[in-house]
């Protein structure tokens, strides 16, 4: 099969991407996705607020979710489901291209020549065992993602106590699903000082679900043999731990990206973000292959996948129409410790602003005001001054694009 | 209460050396009851382990241990392809990272040779890096053992035991046995699924072989007691497996074992074990100093796993017993084999076991007279490896049935036809342990983030819910 765009997932990202491609006249647009109904993760996240900054409307996840399979099909964009790419061969000929993805579905294997490849295959929680938290392997240990697929999509009840690890935004999120399962929530329990949420979500938990946020405590040994008894707890500035009973635990956030086939592609992975490294035009370092959406940026609310899906949309359109693609060069952007990451990754010289016009940082540590700086060698490209919440997007003007030199080097974002 | 009817032979232990020896009774004019405490086949060590077929290049020399692993393992090569079990002949790298484990070296390859095993041979540190080319900085010298290979660990006892099952052996899972009295010729078990009688018994009990043998013999001659060592274990991303072609073995010193790196059947990258004798034979949990020392001993290994993600972490219990050997001995007059303290070869050696066990039995007295009509050969498996074709890359198999390319675990690329079949076979999962041991389901990066409501669905519509994970 040949198509225009092959994008690779089709949640809010993917879907927004095929949305504008075929506004802006691509042909043929694919979206595969390997889970049977599209939509991505707002599928299954049963609360409202979606759809703020992309659709200027308020709504479900799930309406949400099939609001943007709707319009992709409409749009005129193929969407595929139950359709997993599993893997990429070089293009055919001796032209340079994008590589040549293979499908799996019920209708058999097959192979997509596109013309431009879009990644949009979102993230995932790590679970218990990549954060090597140790003990025994009961069930009853699971992700956000498990839980709102268990309650939301397959209707079941979970037996409490439990305990939610985590105090961002998807945390509170576990809460609410947990006590519509019929779970009583002990705590909400995060490393960090302080929860990372805003403090409306903390004080309505407390308020209403009379549930507390316990700080500075760490999750240190899962116990329970065939079956979930507790998790011992220790307070980080005491030292002092505690047998916690629950019968559900649940793993919040520390998100990843699902980066799979961009290593598969050969990607090059930016090491903050651990999704493939892309310019502000949100094209990967492979000719011809973009990735947006939590690809790039773990993880951002969905209407600010779907605006970099659309972003990424107008990039492609206008590769697909180049005569020359831009060749201006690159230079690699990196946030400095103890900031964790800078998304986009790269500018390019000439190369465009990048979604809604600012930078996405995250930060480890707290601060009321911080200052961050840009700076390319030694010189200050800018500064801008930013609150900073561990888990919390910090947005970054890009006015100081404009200032970079195409031979003096890489550019880096840190803490003044 | 009138006595259930009297097997000719009782297993007790439904591991992989236990389906062996059932397998192996299972071709002559028997009755074969098969026991266990737990509701599976392949639930203590069997499942958890390196998952290494092992050459025994480095067995005591002379050992029956030494023996029955030379003869095991090349029954199971063959046997794992007529049955498809994924089996891959990586080989291995014996690396010495100091100038004590380089002097070892020449000693280890002397006892290779004394093990029967010829085509050992010593690799520089150049030669070790250009076949491992991420290997750490620091190697000095090496061993190559050409045969050294991964094995599934989980198909080969259900493939043992959908074997024997054909055959007629009947298997009694949730049954712990209690006690057991020889009375009217024969043993008497009392177990907690209720009463099985067998003229002979053998006891394959692993973690409690040893309690077993004292309820036989009442801790007569030859008793051993099981010392339960523990060893923590990480398992890598798949996406972690370019980093190294070879098992990658350490140089055991007077200190310690070491540990090793090696890829998995199933495409990972394990790294372990830790050695920690413990008193809880049913402890399998991992510690926190466990795993943070294993990733620092990684780290100087492979540096490359350093940005990788951990899939999983999991705890190899081994039945040691304080013996150097192992405790395969048939007593005559009681119509008692035991098989017990098989240390760390089980898998590697249970096809040898088993036909060592037999002769024994066969020498005090029990009558081994060929099953006429038996089955030719063994089961042919769902296959599970990386190595192969798996059914969501089968184009034949998707056109015959579209549930093949309907992929449910997308981490491991598990497809619902086989998830179908796994809960249809003859020897069904009891819980999600059991499924994800037959169909790789659920043992991915996302650990069931976006498969596992599905999954536990499809289990529960096909068993009702109660087990154990």
């Amino acid at each position: 099969m040949n198509v225009d765009v092959l994008i690779a997932g089709a949640g809010p990202a993917g879907l927004a991407a095929a949305i504008e491609l075929r506004r802006l006249g691509v042909g043929r647009v694919l979206v595969v996705d390997r889970e049977a109904e599209a939509g991505g993760v707002p599928r299954h996240s049963a609360h409202t607020g979606y759809g703020l900054r992309d659709l200027r409307r308020v709504m479900t996840g799930p309406g949400y979710a099939r609001h943007y399979a709707r319009a992709g099909a409409a749009a005129g964009a193929q969407i595929r489901t139950s359709t997993t790419l599993t893997g990429w061969q070089p293009p055919a000929g001796d032209r340079p291209g994008t590589p040549v993805a293979t499908l799996t579905s019920p209708a058999g294997i097959e192979t997509v020549a596109a013309r431009a490849v879009l990644l949009a295959t979102g993230c995932r929680e790590r679970p218990r065992t990549a954060r090597l938290v140790p003990g025994d392997r009961p069930p009853g240990v699971m992700t956000t993602g498990e839980l709102q697929q268990r309650v939301y999509l397959h209707g079941e009840r979970l037996p409490g106590p439990a305990l939610v690890v985590g105090a961002e935004h998807v945390s509170f999120s576990a809460m609410l699903t947990l006590a519509h399962a019929g779970a009583d929530v002990v705590a909400l329990v995060t490393e960090h000082r302080r929860h990372q949420s805003y403090a409306a979500f903390a004080f309505g938990a407390a308020a209403r679900w009379h549930t507390p946020v316990w700080v500075s405590t760490a999750v240190r040994r899962v116990a329970g043999r065939g079956r979930l008894e507790g998790a011992e707890l220790a307070d980080l500035r005491t030292g002092e731990s505690r047998f916690v009973e629950c019968a559900t635990l649940v793993f919040t956030g520390d998100w990843v990206p699902d980066h799979e086939l961009a290593r598969l592609a050969g990607a090059p992975i930016d090491p903050g973000t651990r999704g493939p490294a892309v310019d502000t035009a949100l094209q990967t370092c492979l000719p011809g292959v973009f990735a947006a959406g939590n690809l790039v940026h773990a993880a951002e609310t969905a209407d600010v996948a779907a605006l970099g899906g659309r972003h990424a949309a107008r990039s492609i359109a206008a590769f697909l129409t180049a005569r020359e693609p831009l060749r201006t060069p690159r230079l690699p952007v990196t946030a400095a410790a103890p900031l964790s990451w800078v998304s986009p990754n790269a500018v390019r010289i000439l190369g465009p602003p990048p979604p809604r016009g600012h930078f996405l940082l995250r930060s480890e540590v707290f601060a009321r005001r911080a200052a961050l700086v840009v700076r390319q060698g030694a010189t200050t490209l800018g500064t801008a001054h930013s609150r900073l919440v561990p888990g919390r997007p910090v947005h970054l003007g890009a006015a100081w694009m404009a200032r970079v030199e195409p031979a003096a080097g890489p550019v880096t974002i840190e803490l003044g | 209460m009138s006595q259930p009817p009297t097997a000719d032979v009782v297993i007790i232990g439904a591991g992989v050396v236990g389906t062996a020896i059932a397998r192996q009774l299972a071709r002559y004019d028997l009755r074969v009851v098969v026991v266990d405490a737990a509701s599976d086949v392949g639930t203590g060590t069997t499942k958890a382990n390196t998952a290494i077929l092992h050459t025994g290049f480095d067995a005591e020399p002379g050992s029956l241990e030494s023996r029955l692993l030379r003869r095991g393992s090349a029954m199971l090569h063959d046997y794992a392809v007529r049955a498809g079990i994924p089996v891959e002949r990586t080989g291995a790298l014996l690396v010495a990272w100091t100038p004590e484990q380089q002097q070892a070296l020449p000693e280890i390859q002397r006892k290779s040779i004394l093990n029967g095993y010829a085509p050992i041979r010593p690799v520089t540190a150049a030669g070790l890096y250009a076949r491992e080319p991420r290997l750490g900085p620091g190697a000095l010298a090496g061993l190559e053992i050409p045969d050294e290979s991964i094995v599934c660990p989980w198909t080969t006892p259900l493939a043992y035991a959908t074997e024997a099952l054909a055959a007629g052996v009947r298997f009694r899972l949730g049954s712990l046995v209690t006690g057991v009295r020889d009375e009217a010729g024969g043993h008497t078990l009392t177990t907690s699924g209720g009463t099985v009688r067998g003229r002979w018994l053998v006891n394959a009990a692993g973690l409690g072989a040893d309690r077993i043998d004292a309820m036989v013999t009442g801790g007569e001659h030859g008793s051993f007691t099981i010392q339960p060592r523990r060893g923590e274990l990480i398992v890598f991303d798949k996406l972690a497996r370019p980093l190294l072609g070879s098992i990658l073995l350490p140089v055991p010193t007077a200190q310690t074992k070491g540990v090793l790196v090696a890829p998995t059947v199933y495409g990972n990258v394990l790294l372990g074990p830790t050695a920690q004798d413990i008193d809880d034979r049913a402890d399998t949990s991992t510690t926190g100093t466990g795993l943070t020392g294993l990733l620092a001993a990684g780290r100087a290994i492979l540096p490359g796993l350093v940005t990788e993600e951990v899939t999983a972490t999991y705890a190899w219990l081994r039945a040691a017993t304080g013996q150097r050997d192992y405790q395969v001995r048939v007593d005559a007059a009681r119509r008692y084999a035991c098989a017990a303290g098989i240390r760390s070869t089980g898998l590697s050696a249970s096809l040898g076991i088993a036909e060592y066990v037999t002769g024994l039995l066969a020498e005090a007295g029990l009558v081994l007279t060929e099953r006429v009509g038996t089955p030719a050969g063994p089961p042919l498996m769902p296959y599970l490896g990386e190595a192969g074709t798996r059914p969501y890359q089968d184009a034949g198999r998707i056109a015959a049935d579209a549930r093949y390319g309907r992929i449910v675990c997308h981490c491991e690329r598990v497809t619902e036809g086989e998830i179908r079949d796994a809960l249809a076979s003859p020897l069904p999962p009891a819980d999600a342990g059991g499924l994800r041991r037959r169909t790789r389901a659920m043992n991915g990066r996302c650990q069931g983030f976006y498969c596992a409501a599905t999954v536990s669905a499809m289990l529960a519509t096909a068993r009702p819910p109660g087990g154990t994970a």
